[in-house]
């Protein structure tokens, strides 16, 4: 029973959650317009959804090495971070001091997440509205 | 569930870019200040000085705030001005005076404006959002 309700909302869940990420992302890059040598980064939003909702999120454990004999050493790996799978921005006007933020180009992203996080909220809040409606 | 990024939020780091560039603006006031000051505590003239600033990267991840790796002295010649009556004037009648940029250090001051007003919309707009999903289901 439990289990629909969080069907019902997981969706919703994981694009809030990759659209607080990506916020932090974007909030990263305005923060780093002055800093030489800094990349901007950002992430690919649908696919990264699509992989959310359909194969979890990405694993937090720490990868082990196979280990074949009783001698060998365990060393853990880094866990495997969704901020590896961040990518780098192309600019469309390179700087000299090798930083690609452009700050219009972010500032609007920043603003066009922001928006789309809102509208997600409030389609949040109808579901919930909805089922509350439904179950009373 | 947190996620892993929980360490690095959003007011962090443009916390962290608005205490920097802010340092920036302080040495920028100093720059301009002393622009003039033939003699510093140490007797020689002022040198202008300019932070750099590099990413605090926290732990694993590769991206996080902004930390002001140091602050740096301009290696640049010193302006050398003909005045024989200065009392720090050498043997040939010359002074030397600061190698301050005015007009690079007021557009270093209208930069390090411009970057912490952009970071401080980050904040309102993060800040927006949290209170919107406060209310969640309200």
């Amino acid at each position: 029973m439990i289990d629909k309700l969080d069907a019902a909302l997981r969706f919703n869940r994981e694009a809030l959650n990759l659209r607080t990420q990506r916020q932090e992302v974007l909030a990263a890059n305005i923060a780093h317009a002055d800093t030489p040598n800094y990349k901007a980064r950002d992430f690919d939003f649908a696919s990264r959804l699509t992989q959310a909702v359909e194969h979890g999120r990405a694993a937090q454990q720490p990868v082990q090495m196979a280990a074949t004999s009783a001698r060998h050493i365990q060393a853990d790996a880094l866990p495997s971070m969704p901020e590896r799978d961040l990518l780098y921005r192309v600019p469309s006007q390179a700087s000299i001091d090798g930083n690609t933020v452009e700050m219009d180009a972010e500032r609007i992203n920043f603003a066009d997440n922001a928006l789309r996080y809102e509208a997600n909220l409030t389609v949040v809040g109808a579901k919930i509205k909805s089922l509350l409606s439904a179950a009373q | 569930m947190p996620h892993p990024g929980a360490s690095m939020n959003i007011f962090s780091v443009a916390g962290s870019a608005m205490a920097a560039q802010s340092q920036r603006m302080n040495v920028t006031a100093s720059n301009l200040a002393n622009a003039e000051s033939v003699a510093g505590p140490d007797g020689k003239p002022y040198r202008a000085k300019q932070v750099v600033f590099e990413v605090a990267a926290s732990g694993q991840q590769d991206i996080g705030g902004v930390k002001v790796a140091g602050v740096i002295e301009d290696p640049s010649p010193l302006k050398m001005v003909f005045d024989p009556k200065n009392p720090h004037a050498d043997a040939k009648g010359y002074v030397a005076m600061p190698n301050v940029n005015v007009v690079e250090e007021m557009t270093n001051m209208i930069s390090a404006s411009r970057s912490y007003q952009a970071n401080v919309e980050v904040l309102n707009t993060a800040k927006t959002l949290m209170v919107k999903t406060l209310s969640i289901g309200q």
